[in-house]
């Protein structure tokens, strides 16, 4: 009886653990107290139970180091039953000699796989960039004119779900070489998100703001810069990130079309020659400059973002 | 005395799409310089209406209304506004959000040092020069409204106009900005109009009291003239006869003669 006791409220304990750590940031935000586990039911003779927490960012850290090792070890498992997936190991191996060089040249087409992402990057940054100029002042017209807006809706509502690559072969033909197409192709998957959000961020600016402005009289600039352009921002950054998360998606797409260096060329020449594990560690490589990106802009937002 | 805001014979209508709507029928108002003046009536009545008409952020669809004998045609910076939320840019800090105000005023006859002294002269008003470089977000909400009074004050407005500036706040916030309000106005001798729907608020602070009627077609049904002698204390009104019968006048108009059907 004792001893069953115990372990139920152990269990207790765990789930309060988990559900602390999960619900870390909103009882943070909130200043709740966490909620405390059940007490123990009456047992008859009191029992003492001396509980100490691990502290929160240890539980985290360490479910997150239990989940890589689940994914590795699944994947080593799978690797095994498939006799063709290379093993989480020997690719290990792979990357670091794939790391020890990132940085040669060897020819147009091999080359180390530092060049390969850095020139993948150059190509999100010059499409997103050109998209930026574009879709902001687009975004902030159409977020101040209903008429504008309505004008756009249709063709924006149309052109939004188009995948991004079937715009590639109008960019080869229009720009006659591989790598402006390239580029196109993310100026044109870059554009919607950073449009949709500043105009709905523009229509959002509160009414009390812009009654401020009315009442001081300010001219058209002081509204801009002191009123507008912070109460979009936060709207704005949001698209920047929303694009830039698909930009990075679309560039692999479009590199392994339209050849030459780059990480998604990359993918399809180790491709062609069969070398999985260079598959597999351009996979990872992906995922993680994407999920720097997206961490490089959350902390942007949060520093532009007002409570 | 000279009549310094004047409203005549205004209306406001505004158009639904269940027809025209009649807010405001025949308001005639007159201020003086120096006076204050509250606006009381149950919610709907208009006295909000009314309050955006004299800052010029509607117009009147028919009357005239004057302040220092100039039309009222917009918005402008000789009325100041409170808002009941306080209204303060949440990216700027408390002294930019009043530089902003004192800058759209004086930027063009006074050197930038002059604007900052002004800007700091208005937070110390409101005792709030500690929390100059403060965001709105890192204050509370007697002090953020504070601020709001700050940078209406700032601007030297003819007139300034305040919309139930405390009605977001507790009780006891209240009562201390309602103080603080009324040595402020005695120190700078502003022109007040103030919309509210505290009895007691509208009593202790104002040379009158103007009741509105119950809307559609709103009118100003009594005014009342507070003959009380200032400073007020709050503590020693409480037990004022004169007070009292003042008080127990607003409260009948409001409760006797305008009851509203609960909504």
């Amino acid at each position: 009886m004792s001893a069953a006791n115990v372990t139920s409220i152990s269990f207790k304990d765990m789930l309060a653990k988990s559900a602390a750590a999960q619900g870390e940031r909103r009882a943070a935000a909130a200043n709740e107290p966490i909620p405390a586990p059940a007490a123990a039911p009456p047992t008859g003779k009191p029992v003492v139970y001396v509980r100490t927490r691990a502290p929160e960012w240890a539980v985290r850290a360490f479910a997150m180091t239990l989940g890589i090792a689940a994914f590795v070890g699944l994947w080593a498992i799978l690797s095994k039953a498939s006799g063709q997936l290379p093993d989480p190991a020997s690719t290990f191996e792979a990357a670091v000699k794939v790391f020890g060089d990132p940085f040669y040249r060897k020819g147009p087409n091999d080359q180390g796989i530092g060049w390969n992402v850095l020139t993948s990057l150059g190509r999100v940054g010059l499409g997103f960039g050109l998209a930026a100029l574009v879709g902001i002042p687009l975004g902030f017209m159409l977020g101040r004119f209903r008429f504008l807006s309505d004008m756009a809706a249709p063709i924006i509502s149309m052109l939004r779900p188009v995948s991004p690559l079937a715009w590639l072969p109008i960019g080869l033909l229009i720009f006659k070489a591989a790598n402006p197409a390239a580029i196109y192709v993310i100026f044109v998957c870059s554009l919607w998100p950073m449009i949709i959000n500043t105009a709905v961020g523009v229509r959002q600016v509160p009414q009390d703001y812009l009654n401020v402005a009315r009442v001081l009289s300010l001219s058209e600039w002081k509204v801009f810069t002191k009123i507008l352009f912070p109460a979009v921002l936060p709207y704005m950054l949001t698209g920047v990130r929303l694009s830039i998360g698909v930009a990075w998606l679309v560039i692999v797409a479009a590199e392994m079309l339209t050849g030459g260096v780059g990480i998604g060329f990359w993918v399809w020449d180790e491709w062609n020659n069969l070398n999985v594990k260079h598959i597999i560690i351009a996979i990872f490589v992906v995922g993680v400059v994407g999920l720097a990106l997206e961490q490089l802009l959350l902390l942007i937002a949060r520093r532009f973002s007002y409570a | 005395m000279e009549k310094y805001l004047q409203i005549d014979g205004v209306e406001m209508t505004f158009e639904t799409r269940k027809g025209p709507f009649v807010a405001l029928a025949g308001i005639d108002l007159a201020v003086s310089r120096g006076e204050f003046v509250s606006l009381i009536g149950h919610s709907g009545c208009g006295k909000s209406t009314l309050l955006n008409l004299i800052a010029g952020l509607a117009r009147a669809t028919a009357g005239t209304m004057l302040l220092a004998n100039r039309e009222i045609a917009g918005p402008g910076p000789d009325r100041g506004v409170v808002f009941q939320n306080h209204s303060l840019l949440p990216w700027l800090t408390c002294f930019e959000n009043v530089h902003l105000a004192v800058e759209r005023v004086f930027a063009g006859t006074e050197p930038k040092a002059k604007l900052k002294e002004r800007v700091h002269r208005a937070l110390e008003m409101v005792h709030l020069d500690h929390a100059d470089h403060k965001y709105p977000h890192e204050i509370s909400g007697g002090m953020k409204q504070r601020v709001g009074i700050a940078r209406a004050l700032a601007m030297e407005p003819k007139v300034l106009l305040l919309d139930e500036p405390f009605g977001a706040l507790d009780a006891l916030t209240r009562a201390h900005l309602q103080d603080e309000l009324a040595k402020l106005v005695a120190a700078t001798g502003s022109t007040v109009v103030m919309v509210t729907h505290d009895v007691d608020e509208a009593v202790l602070l104002s040379d009158r009291v103007v009741m509105m009627t119950n809307g559609p077609a709103a009118r100003i049904g009594e005014i009342l003239d507070v003959d009380l002698p200032r400073p007020r204390d709050r503590l020693a009104l409480a037990t004022d006869a004169r007070y009292m019968r003042l008080r127990t006048q607003v409260l009948q108009f409001l409760y006797r003669k305008q009851l509203k059907e609960a909504a």
